[in-house]
């Protein structure tokens, strides 16, 4: 991990989240966050896997725009249930999700690429792709939207320096350790300055430092106008900084202040 | 071609590998049938031009012997020189019949004492509207034993069988289609499986299912190009051994026909026309699956 002095991070973050990365337009329009509505709204939310018990049961709640949560529960409580309805890898068996003010369940699939564009995920396991570079997997979520990797290289760069990887920016997920791998998932997720990030136990695989060093990242962005919503089980996190909590117990939620 | 884009690794796929190989095979045989369906219908074209508007009169030998028989001529060729319909009558001298059995019997016996009938070539004026049967009656009147050919019988059973030959190769050039088509579904199908979690990676960090498919048709597509020209290659070099070994052997004119440009362009056609085929079957097969997700 390099030793980068953390102001200066963040300048080269900006630097790299407003170049124009994308040759896409930037989706469906988004009615809600341009009127200051929720960002994401859940209203009486259910979901289950098959015929299996229901994991959620009913679920409600919305988060405006330039909010920053924590999503907090036991485990097993369905939190990342929870964050794939966000993510849209599956649909909720009963409710409503509206998602920068679309409807999920009545939006053509053809426009869920440019939703899902609009939003980070730092995924539990990771999810890098094996046989790219730490690079290629970062440069990714921007050449899935239309840029040319020659385009990008440079601020994706500045990006994997940023989280500390600057030495392995070729490395394949395989040769780094879990920590190192989660941070290019971060940086992956952010690299497109999503509408709304969504963060599966981002800090389970690296120390303490480091994942007060990506919280700080998240919540640039979060003043830079990115929703954030962090599923963590680690209290001692929560506690050091002033979000308000979303609990899941039992498959509801409650919304609760900061610890 | 653009460079294949890196994001999933199809390159290394052992399930695809067999595609270019089965793809040549293919082309191979589609050129072969292709070829084959060309040359009869050259060659059917020149029958059909070569006799269209002509026929064939035969007077048999006199029993009464040659002066009979040639006053038979005569009487013939009048008959027709007289009829509006016919624009020229000539009649070919015997040693011209006799040679015509030549390749038949041989050149002994053609020139043997066998009785070799008196043919007489007719040109129809163009457009002319000319009753066979009433013509062969009347030539029959004037000339027991004469019979009128007018090379519809000859022709429709050659144009029947020629019509047989290029339906074959009609279906074996659409068997060969559908086999390298099922080859490359099948490949991609695997593809999807291989790739399945790097595919889930791509569509929830917002990539289209065309930008999937994009990868799996370019891959066909080379692979298909890459396995059209081999099989291309290897028609064209049989195709012309052929003509080096049968060329010299009479088969209803087909040796005499010979490949022009059009001919050399549709053969070429197969290899591009095999990678479009392989590059709509990923793009279908890929589509399709990935259109079951949300």
């Amino acid at each position: 991990m390099s030793a980068v002095a953390a102001p200066e991070c963040k300048s080269q973050v900006v630097t790299v989240m407003e170049s124009p990365a994308t040759t896409e337009p930037p989706g469906p329009a988004a009615p809600a966050d341009q009127a200051g509505a929720a960002i994401v709204r859940f209203e009486h939310v259910g979901m289950r896997y098959g015929a299996g018990p229901e994991i959620l049961r009913d679920v409600s709640f919305a988060l405006p725009p330039r909010s920053f949560h924590f999503l907090t529960g036991p485990s097993g409580a369905g939190k990342s249930s929870l964050l794939k309805l966000l993510y849209l890898d599956h649909l909720p068996s009963h409710g409503r999700i509206e998602i920068f003010g679309r409807d999920i369940a009545s939006t053509p699939r053809g426009e869920l690429p440019a939703i899902r564009r609009r939003i980070g995920v730092v995924f539990q396991d990771f999810r890098l792709i094996d046989h790219l570079s730490a690079l290629e997997n970062v440069a990714l979520a921007l050449i899935v939207a239309g840029a040319r990797l020659e385009q990008v290289r440079e601020h994706v760069a500045e990006m994997l320096r940023w989280v500390g990887l600057g030495e392995q920016i070729h490395a394949k997920p395989a040769t780094l350790s879990g920590g190192e791998q989660q941070r290019v998932a971060i940086a992956r997720a952010v690299i497109g300055k999503p509408n709304l990030l969504l963060a599966d136990e981002p800090t389970g695989s690296v120390d303490d430092a480091v994942a007060m060093r990506i919280l700080y990242l998240f919540e640039e962005l979060n003043k830079m106008g990115t929703t954030v919503l962090v599923a963590t089980h680690n209290d001692k996190l929560v506690s050091s900084f002033a979000h308000p909590r979303l609990d899941l117990q039992a498959g509801e939620t409650s919304l609760l202040p900061p610890a | 071609m653009a460079k294949e884009t890196a994001d999933l690794p199809l390159r290394h796929d052992a399930a695809s590998r067999f595609v270019p190989y089965v793809i040549a095979v293919m082309v191979y045989m589609a050129a072969l049938a292709l070829a084959g369906a060309m040359l009869v219908a050259s060659a059917v074209g020149g029958w059909t031009e070569g006799l269209r508007g002509t026929m064939t009169v035969h007077i048999m030998p006199n029993p009464a012997g040659a002066a009979a028989t040639a006053k038979d001529l005569e009487k013939a060729l009048t008959l027709l020189r007289a009829d509006p319909h016919i624009a020229a009558a000539r009649a070919l001298d015997e040693t011209a019949s006799r040679a015509l059995l030549k390749p038949w019997l041989g050149a002994g016996a053609a020139a043997a004492e066998i009785p070799v009938p008196r043919l007489i070539d007719v040109s129809l004026r163009r457009g002319a509207k000319l009753d066979p049967n009433a013509l062969a009656a009347r030539l029959r009147k004037a000339v027991p034993g004469a019979e009128l050919d007018d090379h519809r019988r000859w022709l429709s059973r050659l144009l029947g069988l020629a019509g047989s030959l290029e339906t074959v190769a009609l279906l074996v050039l659409m068997l060969a289609a559908a086999a390298a088509a099922l080859a490359v579904v099948f490949a991609a199908r695997a593809g999807l499986a291989v790739h399945k979690r790097a595919i889930e990676i791509l569509h929830l960090i917002g990539a289209r299912d065309t930008y999937i498919a994009v990868q799996f048709q370019r891959r066909a597509f080379m692979q298909a190009l890459m396995g059209g020209v081999v099989g291309l290659g290897a028609a064209i070099a049989s195709l012309l051994a052929m003509g080096k070994l049968f060329g010299g052997v009479e088969l209803f004119g087909l040796n005499q026909v010979r490949f022009g440009p059009l001919h050399w362009t549709a053969l070429a056609a197969l290899a591009p026309g095999a990678a479009l085929i392989a590059m709509a079957a990923a793009r279908f097969t890929v589509l399709r699956s990935l259109a079951r997700r949300l």
